[in-house]
């Protein structure tokens, strides 16, 4: 059995970076597009008067945007090489979609920030850079495309990166790879090409066959929230009472000590049941069914944590949040916040400031429009159990859903509190 | 296990058993798909995974288009037996004698008129909520649509507002008389799908390996000879050896020609295969640039 890990990745950049044309080249000399797809694009681009068959419409998804030709929401693609399986996000430029690129970023190892190598860092590649370390993607690949539009130069190339890397700097991205790169002719995508032989760096698909993104998740504190509790009551399974659920982070053992929070009780994991059998020890992001030595009271909502760091439980925090709905916040309401499996009454206390994504600057705000991204206090009705976003993605997140409309309409990220 | 020897496969699984979970506690009357097709039976795996060994929280539904290949209904039965689940089965004919799906011709494809019939289920049952084994590699639209999928009271897709998806956390709530479609396993593609299937060492119907048939050649595609698609004039009838990689209803779909009798020399085929699943297998998708966003925007899954 071939034992090939998954990488989720996102692309960031305006529709004129070649965004579409550089996941077209990816699928395309990875063999992954079929020849029913490429016929039918090869049609659409006769048909538009195109010569060359225009790979970026390989990625345009729905009727509404074919007409318009743009892209309005997130696609996900798919394509596998021997070593990785890769899912991309692939999010739309548009300055009015930032709730698109934070939603496909939310679940991304990796993001691929585009730039036109004749344009260099503008105010987009800023606003994506932001948000990308916003949502806490650990690895960054800033691509330097258009590199045969510039004469392949090494200088200009250079320049993009030292000003790109001095930028991300500032917002403690750490992990940041530069590329130089054709899209439309192929250069450093998949073949090196013969365009760029003074960059000795590893092309885009090498890269992304080889990031090591194994201790991505926090590997330390082991965090359970329970989704279900599993009791068959039947004569086989008399006894049973088993607490499913998916390992956020950390790993858990037979034998170890853990805690029910926010109940504070302790019990000690019995077993570790899978339908595969039983297993000695499971790390995250293993679903899994606990039993315990103890028979205590524990529900949908409550989390099974280690021994080590606690986490905080509290009925106040304090959340960068991205507004996601055309209806503006409003604070007089109580909407519904879900934290891992618990889900709460909740009410925005405090409106700190809303960060412009372009500059970075601090204003204040008496509400929150669609893709505003802001500082903001919740008090909510029942105890959460959470660490900060940073440390713990899996219980540091929490979405907002308006109860009314049902509708998604914020995404938080928890900070620590100072 | 480490993180480290954690496969694509492991994760995905992972996901699709914290998805079936997170519709068992949260949705009051859910339902699984279930036709006896390969992804199908890859969500049943997948739902022992997560509920055993307790029973499904739900029952499985299967709705039957009586356009079906007899090896997959007799997969279909004998699974949900050896499993001890509930399985429903409603039928299109009784649509159709209900006056609620009037056909054009009688042989037509009934697949674009399943919606019809699956909504009148959900109906019946007050289902809020249901399972598919839909993948976002399958379709242009369907690479857009979200695992928990909205439909409003007629169980219509709206795409261009569709609720925003983050992290694992899934928004379940709808109104009275709205439902979700959930797609447990929207991130697996056709090779990952029978990768899983060798590994778990899965019962599929005989006809998804290589088998003889006899075909005609139409359209560019192989059509099998059945009572409801029967040779034209003019036609020639083949022996050939296929398989069939998807198994809808039987007037739309066809075969590829393939040697391939087990899952693992299927993976080697669909791993070097150049025609996606869809383009290969389904006449219904050829219609327009835009059929599944259309079939979609209707009801259908």
């Amino acid at each position: 059995m071939n034992q090939t890990q998954l990488l989720r990745f996102i692309t960031a950049g305006s529709v004129d970076d070649g965004k579409s044309t550089l996941i077209g080249r990816l699928l395309h000399d990875s063999k992954s597009i079929f020849e029913d797809q490429l016929s039918a694009i090869s049609k659409t681009s006769a048909k538009r008067g195109m010569g060359a068959v225009d790979l970026s419409l390989l990625t345009d998804g729905l009727q509404a945007e074919r007409e318009q030709g743009i892209t309005i929401d997130v696609a996900y693609r798919y394509f596998a090489t021997p070593k990785r399986k890769f899912i991309i996000g692939d999010t739309p430029g548009h300055e009015q979609y930032t709730r698109n690129m934070v939603t496909a970023a939310s679940t991304a190892n990796l993001a691929i920030i585009l730039v036109d190598a004749r344009r260099g860092v503008l105010q987009q590649t800023r606003r994506h850079t932001y948000l990308a370390s916003l949502v806490g993607i650990p690895h960054i690949v800033l691509a330097v495309n258009k590199m045969d539009m510039v004469d392949y130069s090494e200088t200009v190339f250079h320049s993009i990166c030292q000003e790109y890397r001095a930028f991300a700097a500032q917002l403690g991205l750490h992990d940041v790879t530069c590329i130089p790169l054709s899209a439309l002719n192929g250069d450093m995508l998949v073949e090196r090409g013969d365009n760029l032989p003074w960059y000795h760096g590893k092309t885009l698909m090498e890269l992304l066959e080889t990031v090591e993104i194994a201790h991505d998740i926090n590997e330390e504190d082991f965090r359970f929230p329970v989704q279900w509790v599993c009791r068959p009551q039947t004569d086989e399974h008399h006894d049973f009472r088993g607490f499913m659920g998916r390992i956020e982070s950390g790993s858990v053992a037979v034998g170890d000590e853990i805690i029910v929070q926010p109940s504070g009780r302790r019990s000690t994991v019995k077993a570790i049941h899978t339908y595969d059998g039983n297993l000695q020890r499971a790390v995250a992001p293993q679903s899994v069914t606990l039993l315990l030595d103890d028979e205590i009271d524990i529900s949908r909502g409550d989390m099974l944590v280690g021994a080590g760091r606690a986490p905080q439980v509290a009925k106040e925090l304090d959340a960068t949040l991205c507004w996601l709905s055309e209806t503006p916040l409003d604070k007089q309401r109580k909407y519904l916040i879900k934290h891992t499996t618990r889900t709460s009454k909740c009410l925005f206390s405090q409106l700190d400031y809303r960060v412009d994504v372009n500059t970075l600057e601090q204003h204040p705000i008496s509400t929150l429009h669609m893709n505003d991204i802001a500082r903001v206090s919740l008090k909510v009705q029942q105890p959460l159990v959470f660490d900060d976003y940073l440390s713990d993605h899996g219980t540091g997140s929490f979405i907002i859903i308006d109860e009314a409309s049902n509708n998604t309409v914020g995404a938080g990220m928890i900070a620590a509190r100072q | 296990m480490s993180s480290n020897t954690f496969t694509h496969l492991d994760a995905l699984e992972s996901e699709s058993i914290h998805i079936l979970r997170e519709v068992a506690a949260e949705c009051k009357n859910p339902a699984m798909l279930f036709s006896g097709g390969k992804d199908s039976i890859v969500m049943l795996r997948l739902a022992e995974k997560a509920f055993r060994p307790a029973k499904f929280p739900f029952p499985l539904l299967h709705v039957d288009t009586e356009h079906n290949f007899p090896e997959v209904i007799a997969t279909r039965n004998l699974l949900a037996e050896q499993l001890g689940e509930r399985l429903i089965v409603r039928s299109l004919e009784d649509s159709i004698r209900r006056g609620t799906i009037v056909l054009k011709k009688n042989q037509q494809s009934r697949n674009a008129c399943q919606s019809v019939t699956l909504l009148e289920a959900i109906d019946e049952f007050g289902f809020d909520a249901c399972l598919g084994g839909a993948r976002r590699d399958e379709e242009k639209a369907r690479a857009k649509e979200r695992i928990f999928s909205f439909r409003d009271e007629f169980g219509q897709w709206d795409p261009k507002n569709q609720r925003p998806e983050l992290w694992d956390l899934y928004n379940t709530r709808v109104h009275n008389g709205e439902n979700i479609r959930v797609f447990p396993i929207s991130n697996w593609t056709e090779l990952d799908i029978w990768q899983y299937i060798a590994r778990e060492n899965l019962t599929l119907p005989s006809i998804y390996y290589a088998h003889e048939r006899e075909i005609v050649r139409r359209n560019g595609q192989l059509v099998p000879v059945t009572h409801l698609t029967p040779v034209q004039p003019g036609e020639q009838v083949e022996i050939l050896s296929v398989r069939f990689r998807t198994v809808g209803d039987i007037t739309c779909t066809c075969p590829v020609e393939s040697t391939a009798r087990n899952a693992d020399e299927i993976i080697a085929e669909t791993a070097s295969t150049r025609i996606t699943e869809r383009g290969a297998t389904r006449m219904d998708d050829q219609t327009s640039d835009a059929s599944m966003e259309l079939r979609k925007k209707e009801g259908y899954f």
